[in-house]
């Protein structure tokens, strides 16, 4: 296992560093002055805007301004935003909790509910249950998560008023009402991404189910004399299982999509409003550095799922 | 894949009739019923979207402030926007938009993906293990933040050299369609590894054919059943991308009515007006819905391991 | 009474084509500590009687369409799921094909071994884990202790297959069903697999149903032969008897089609082949299945399906004449 583990992670930094490289030659190939802003900025004299651009390396080679750009992003010094005044590296933080937990709470509501969906499905396939299943993990991802979000706004909120629709991250309540607030605002964003990722997610359980469950070791195991339910329950998932992690580590990239939709739609100030609004204001430092935090979390995130693959195929360990 | 071999509880049996694989694969797909009635559901709406604008001569821009934010009625079926403009023309146009982004998306995402996938399949060694890592890398890269950045700074260099609309078309065609051509190489070059070792290439081998010949005239052609499905994947995905992209305020200027956009402006009138913002995104999910439907069936319909 | 006993069963399959008589009014008989042997060529039938007496076929599409399987005579088809998990590997149990396959790979040899210890006798997880190195080393596994903890990916696949055996015997039944259990194998390791369970049979004196295609590998092993052909049986007679005066045009056909190597040059015959193919076993007609591809067939053949019938002692065949 300790191989397998050392294997995967000599393949990520590379892999991280592509990326970083695949960021910045994108950044430097596009037209336009990071600092074109400041030249037309009264209070900025033309000597300061010149030093800094020369502080900031922006006359020197390309590849030097990697190396040096490399070097500030490992060391977490991600630099300053002329526009929001503040640190980088304040202002992510300030924001990722927000996304984090946000993305978290969705992810498991996605597996309590593809998970049993789906194996239910394909334990009975054809049945009303599984027609109605899969029909609607069809209609599922078959929405746009901001028509989702959309819709439940325009029911929850405007027709019900159940629920508010701007997210607050300042709630004055304490205690056991903070957590009521808390839960009310999150519940739509969560359910949007949590149902969405679901839909996806209970296709490809059923049809990993679907696939073991007509294996000769599942045959093996009923002639032992297990009841059908351990059999499923025990043989089948932990081998269904495996391709679905994969699967699962692979759609992560999208999860980040899905979060900055999400964000928007309910004004929630996480990492994805941070990037649009940083987008639209010409705020490279921040674009920069929180597109290299995205795809350095989708990098850890796949090491994460390697490790849980690893553990739960003995054919990649023990080889 | 934790093993292949089925479990032989029901005996072997040959079919009696015997069609043309394509017949075949017809028969199949038309068993598919949500599949079958999706093929007409979006014939009629892609007919709709191409042929409506001929018969149903509303401008797109047609400011009429004294029906502004009407509901459906005989004269606006689909309702009028904050200006007074035709629902029901707008979202006709952005039909046309969604789709030739879908298809041309598609189509590059495919082309890059075959190739890739082909170069990779029949060569070994160093030349593979490069292709799967850049491929991974890609995989890898935050789609939507990348699509986001690509296309704000981009946009300007593309408007300029092309023209405002088929810039930011083939900005955004090229740049949805970049980011799915790796589940198709990856598709593509298992088949080759599956197929080439098959007992009829070795034969065309030991017949003394070039190694493209392998390449297209045996392998292809088997390979491509997984490929069709996974267009169908991609032409939903490039049309979900775009009204993303538009919807954020970052996809087509803002004066053409993609999807997407008319959702995106009818955001902040969702309590007078909700027509604005349900019938776009009913088109939205209504094209997607059939596409996937579509795909499933045409799984079923090309997928050799099954016996249906 | 005999230990099992199968009277008249017939499975049929649904199919889009029509109802598929895999097994079509079969009768075999064995006794305690017998080894019967199955003898048919692919999609004879033999495989499927087998997973209907352990209950083992998907029930749709497959049905029990009539017949008894009397296990000491209890009749096992009417049995409702619970009562039938007792009787698998505890009384009755099966060594599948394809042991490469056969084999959960997410679990160590040890756990799956031990599993139906657990199951059937209540066992710890320590008692059981220790019941299957003895089980181990009972299928001649080397090194047991250490293998126990190995998982199948690093076993070769006679020694899976001898895995298999010590599953199938772990809670020792009287009754093994072993399915075509060398054909997956090569030529040398299936002698050893044969050897080793005709050892084990012998110390556990427990009765076997060996289901294959290869008539050489029922002459050494069985007592007993049942020769099966499109769903039927057609003969059967204790194993020398069957093999000095086959009765069946197609036991005949079976036996002159092996070649032999211990004939001298003059006495060299013409390898046999069959002509024809096996019949469809889609809605079939009456008459004998065999008939199209006999060269003793006559009209009366294809206008009535001939009953099993005592030709000699112990002897039956399903055919009009006396061959």
């Amino acid at each position: 296992m300790g191989n397998y583990l050392l294997r995967r992670l000599l393949i990520a930094v590379p892999s991280l560093l592509g990326i970083s490289l695949i960021l910045f030659t994108v950044l430097a190939l596009a037209p336009g002055d990071p600092f074109e802003d400041l030249a037309t900025n009264p209070n900025v004299p033309a000597e300061v805007r010149l030093a800094l651009r020369a502080s900031l390396g922006l006359d020197d080679p390309v590849w030097q301004r990697y190396l040096h750009w490399l070097g500030s992003m490992l060391q977490g010094n991600w630099g300053f935003s002329f526009v929001s005044r503040i640190d980088v590296d304040t202002l992510i933080w300030q924001r990722l909790p927000v996304t984090i937990a946000i993305i978290g709470a969705s992810q498991i509501l996605a597996l309590m509910v593809a998970l049993p969906v789906g194996i239910l499905a394909a334990v009975k396939p054809y049945s009303w249950f599984d027609r109605i299943a899969s029909t609607m993990a069809f209609v599922g991802f078959s929405l746009p998560t901001f028509f989702t979000g959309v819709l439940f706004i325009l029911v929850f909120s405007i027709e019900l008023g159940w629920l508010p629709f701007v997210f607050r991250a300042d709630i004055s309540e304490t205690g056991w009402q903070w957590w009521v607030e808390q839960i009310k605002q999150s519940i739509m964003p969560v359910a949007v991404l949590g149902l969405f990722q679901a839909a996806s997610w209970m296709r490809y359980v059923r049809s990993s189910v679907l696939d073991v469950i007509r294996l000769d070791y599942v045959s093996t195991a009923r002639s032992k004399g297990l009841a059908e339910r351990a059999v499923v329950m025990k043989h089948v998932v932990r081998n269904a299982l495996i391709p679905v992690v994969t699967l699962i580590a692979l759609q992560l990239p999208q999860l980040f999509g899905g979060a900055i939709v999400t964000e928007q739609i309910f004004r929630i100030p996480g990492i994805g409003s941070l990037l649009i609004d940083a987008i639209l204001r010409n705020d490279t430092p921040v674009v920069m550095a929180v597109t290299f935090v995205l795809s350095a979390l989708v990098i850890i995130f796949n090491l994460l799922a390697d490790v849980v693959y690893g553990w739960l195929d003995p054919r990649i360990s023990y080889t | 894949m934790a093993g292949s071999t089925p479990a032989s509880a029901t005996p072997e049996r040959a079919s009696p009739r015997s069609l043309t694989p394509w017949a075949e694969a017809w028969r199949r797909f038309k068993r598919h019923r949500l599949a079958y009635w999706s093929l007409w559901v979006l014939g009629l709406l892609v007919l709709g979207v191409l042929l409506g604008p001929l018969v149903y001569k509303v401008g797109i821009n047609d400011i009429d402030f004294q029906a502004r934010l009407a509901p459906p009625s005989w004269k606006h079926p689909l309702g009028t926007d904050d200006l007074g403009r035709d629902l029901l023309a707008r979202v006709l146009y952005g039909g046309r938009i969604s789709l030739a982004v879908g298809m041309a998306a598609m189509l590059i995402a495919i082309t890059v993906g075959v190739i890739i996938g082909a170069i990779a399949g029949i060569s070994r060694g160093w030349l593979d293990a490069a292709l799967m890592w850049v491929t991974d890398l890609f995989l890898s890269l935050p789609q939507l933040p990348l699509l986001l950045l690509l296309i704000f700074l981009f946009r300007e260099t593309l408007k300029n050299l092309f023209g405002l609309e088929v810039g930011i078309f083939l900005l955004i065609v090229v740049v949805i369609g970049g980011f799915r051509w790796m589940p198709v190489a990856r598709l593509v070059r298992a088949q080759f590894f599956s197929l080439r070792e098959k007992e009829f290439v070795e034969a065309a081998r030991a017949l003394g054919a070039s190694t493209s010949r392998q390449v297209v005239r045996h392998i292809l052609p088997n390979a491509l059943g997984p490929v069709i499905v996974a267009a169908t994947i991609d032409v939903q995905a490039a049309i979900i991308a775009e009204s993303t992209l538009s919807f954020l305020g970052l996809g087509f200027p803002p004066d053409i009515p993609t999807w997407g956009r008319i959702l995106y402006d009818g955001r902040d009138y969702m309590d007078l007006a909700p027509y604005w913002v349900l019938f776009p995104g009913l088109a939205i999910f209504i094209t997607v819905l059939t596409i996937s439907f579509i795909g499933d069936g045409l799984r079923d319909a090309l997928d050799p391991r099954r016996v249906l | 009474m005999a230990l099992l006993e199968i009277k008249g069963l017939k499975t049929h399959f649904k199919t889009d084509d029509g109802w598929l008589h895999a097994v079509d009014g079969v009768d075999i008989a064995i006794d305690r500590g017998e080894t019967v042997g199955v003898v048919g060529e692919s999609g004879c039938g033999k495989s499927v009687t087998a997973k209907t007496v352990m209950k083992l076929i998907d029930m749709p599409p497959g049905k029990i369409v009539a017949g008894q399987v009397l296990w000491k005579g209890r009749d096992l088809v009417p049995l409702p799921p619970e009562a039938m998990q007792k009787i698998r590997a505890k009384e009755i149990s099966i060594i599948f094909q394809e042991p490469m396959t056969s084999l959960n790979p997410v679990f160590t040899v040890g756990e799956q071994i031990a599993e139906s210890l657990r199951l059937h006798e209540g066992l710890s997880r320590k008692d059981a884990l220790d019941r299957a190195v003895e089980m181990l080393k009972l299928v001649r596994i080397p090194t047991p202790e250490r293998r126990v903890t190995d998982y199948p990916h690093q076993f070769s696949g006679g020694m899976r297959q001898r895995v298999m055996i010590a599953i199938a015997l772990a809670c020792k039944p009287q009754l093994v069903i072993a399915d075509e259990p060398t054909t997956a194998l090569d030529v040398t390791i299936q002698a050893q697999i044969l050897d080793l369970l005709q050892r084990l049979k012998d110390e556990m004196g427990m009765a076997v149903m060996l289901i294959t295609h290869a008539m050489g590998v029922v002459a050494e092993v069985a007592q007993r032969v049942v020769v099966m052909y499109a769903g039927k049986v057609v003969e059967e007679a204790p194993v020398q008897a069957l093999f000095a005066h086959p009765r069946h045009p197609y036991t005949q056909g079976l036996i002159r089609s092996i070649p032999r190597i211990d004939l001298d040059a003059q006495h060299k015959v013409r390898l046999e082949a069959i002509p024809g193919t096996v019949p469809k076993l889609i809605d079939p007609a009456e008459g004998c299945r065999f008939a199209a591809r006999c060269k003793f067939a006559k009209a009366e053949c294809t206008q009535a399906t001939p009953p099993l019938r005592e030709a000699a002692a112990g002897h039956r065949v399903a055919c009009f004449f006396d061959l």
